[in-house]
């Protein structure tokens, strides 16, 4: 593994946590508007990612590098998914607010 | 193993790719009047692809001639019984659409659309690479061809609002628990080296280190999203309540057989040198779906609201079989699955029936009030139905809770038994509401339209099958289940 300046894999680690938790956090938290709960969840796919490479470079195993990939290529088809989704939300209801969300309940 | 032969063990899957594939060209050129050839083709696709399940669920597959590409997928007993009865609910769901969608239950626009069949296609196909998942790779992109499939099916009524809000809901909450369920991998990943079931599993012997230990408990809450059990059910009533009625029922069977399937192949294979370290989580899910499941159905008005906490309720069970961790509990775990799957899919196929002349539906309890008088057949198969969801015998239900407590049982967890059995008397309550509302109210007299052939033979099947008659089925059932439970715990 290159450590330069002495970044070790327990730095990416932790970069990774905090970007989870802020994906986390940003879907539970935010009451404003779903775009942001879509970045978020990309924000927890990235997490997800740096994790896979770092582990991967750091055992020298392509494994998690491959499974990267296909994340990052099913995250692609899910924030495209996720937008056609609010889409048609918007022309049903007019407003994305996530305060808005609120015909069913119980 | 070479490529001709991983290719000949994932046919089923090939013919649904292709099938899927070749059906969005065909709904692409033509429009949505194809639509009605396209799900002829679509559920010819799956039954297609489940008589190829025949020969293997018949005599039995395990061991290493089950492994695809280099150990990717794991084709055994277990996984052609979770696709058998994936195929067999995604056909219903079929057979169910286009009556609905025709009629004005579907709202301003009327009209099946050809996409739903190919949705319903690359959905169950999903399901398919989910359950016979053998790598964590293999693992998440099933659950995403299934998952990204579903959000689009619970959207699929474009100007219904609700259906946009199930679609929303569903997307948002689902996509949090992939990004759960991946989060976990990938520590597993780093902290054992290896992404295959195998190579994990013999990393997590002995003393589990704190980042293996994170991974478990991510990927067992990803998992438990996807399967709708307490504390991860909140998503479950507003989408079966907002989807369309024959999304919901589809929802309600095969991706819940697909996520159980995957979750037991998951603590059995890949965690099942740490049984300790899960068992409590699932004993703990199970009993807190069976309370949460009854307990939120009560004040419930709507039907398929209603609904949606049983399948929470039924969840709980199906886990009771899991929490047991050993092979008797996974054989009645698929037990309660088929049964499970049969009794859903006559609820949302008898709840499809309650129209007007026009068409629309009808879903709240003060619909069908008096239903026994005026649709006395209709209203007789929800009486075996919520009877045998209740678990009241001679009806089948009442084998699948059977099954599960006496696995609980015989594995000395008595007092785990005790409780669930319990529990499972609040679910009693509504389940009879059910039946009192029905045969002892006042008729409203508001269910007046025809229901079609397929509707009748549909329901008429899956009565059948839940009636005493269906004791008749539970050797092969048994012995079917015994296989694919051995296979599971067959180590390659």
């Amino acid at each position: 593994m290159i450590s330069a300046g002495g970044i070790g894999i327990e730095h990416y680690l932790t970069v990774g946590a905090i970007l989870f938790v802020l994906g986390v956090l940003g879907i539970f938290l935010n009451r404003k508007n779903v775009i942001v709960i879509l970045m978020a969840v990309e924000l927890i796919l990235l997490a997800v990612n740096i994790n896979l490479v770092a582990f991967s470079a750091f055992m020298q195993d392509l494994v998690g590098q491959i499974f990267a990939m296909l994340v990052l290529t099913v995250a692609a088809a899910e924030a495209a998914i996720g937008l056609a989704i609010l889409v048609i939300y918007f022309r049903g209801r007019g407003s994305i607010a996530v305060d808005d969300i609120n015909r069913m309940k119980g | 193993m070479d490529f001709a032969a991983s290719f000949a063990l994932i046919a089923p899957e090939l013919l649904l790719s292709a099938a899927g594939l070749a059906l969005l060209l065909v709904g692409a050129w033509r429009g949505d009047k194809s639509a009605r050839v396209v799900a002829i083709a679509a559920a010819a696709a799956l039954f297609g692809a489940g008589v190829m399940l025949v020969p293997g669920l018949h005599f039995g597959t395990d061991g290493p001639a089950t492994l695809a590409f280099g150990g990717l997928m794991k084709v055994d007993s277990f996984a052609l019984f979770a696709k058998a009865l994936i195929y067999l609910a995604a056909i219903g769901a079929l057979v169910v659409a286009p009556a609905f969608f025709n009629s004005a239950a579907a709202g301003s626009e009327r009209g099946m659309r050809a996409e739903y069949p190919v949705l319903i296609l690359f959905a169950a196909l999903g399901m398919s690479i989910m359950v016979s998942a053998h790598d964590f790779m293999t693992l998440y992109l099933g659950l995403e061809l299934n998952s990204l499939a579903a959000y689009v099916l619970a959207a699929i009524l474009r100007r219904d609002t609700r259906s946009g809000e199930a679609g929303l809901k569903y997307f948002v909450l689902g996509a949090l628990a992939s990004g759960i369920l991946l989060y976990g991998m990938s520590l597993l990943y780093g902290f054992t080296g290896s992404t295959a079931f195998p190579a994990v599993r013999a990393g997590l012997t002995g003393e589990m280190g704190l980042g293996a230990l994170f991974g478990l408990i991510f990927v067992l809450s990803g998992l438990a999203f996807k399967i709708s059990a307490v504390p991860f059910h909140m998503w479950t009533p507003d989408v079966y309540e907002g989807a369309p009625t024959p999304v919901t029922a589809f929802f309600a069977t095969a991706p819940k057989v697909a996520a159980v399937a995957l979750t037991a192949r998951v603590t059995f294979e890949v965690f099942g040198a740490q049984i300790a370290a899960w068992q409590q989580i699932v004993m703990f899910m199970a009993l807190a779906s069976i309370v949460f499941g009854a307990l939120g159905a009560i004040g419930q008005e709507n039907l398929k609201r209603l609904l949606a906490y049983s399948s929470i309720n039924n969840v709980g069970f199906i886990l009771l079989g899991l929490a047991v961790a050993n092979q008797g509990g996974a054989a009645a775990m698929l037990v309660y699955l088929f049964i499970y799957v049969t009794m859903s899919l006559g609820c949302f196929v008898a709840l499809l029936m309650l129209r007007d002349e026009d068409g629309a539906l009808f879903e709240t309890f003060a619909d069908i009030r008096g239903l026994s008088v005026t649709q006395p057949l209709i209203a007789g198969a929800l009486l075996v139905f919520m009877f045998s969801l209740a678990g009241i015998p001679p009806l089948l239900g009442f084998y699948a809770k059977f099954a599960v407590f006496q696995a609980t049982v015989e594995a000395g967890l008595v007092a785990f038994g005790a409780i669930a059995i319990a529990a499972s008397v609040i679910g009693a309550f509504y389940y009879i509401k059910f039946v009192k509302v029905m045969f002892f109210d006042q008729p409203a007299g508001v269910v007046t339209g025809k229901s079609g052939p397929a509707h009748w033979v549909l329901l008429g099947l899956t009565a059948a099958i839940v009636s005493p008659l269906g004791y008749l089925l539970t050797p092969s059932l048994t012995d079917l289940a015994d296989k694919a439970a051995a296979s599971l715990f067959f180590a390659v």
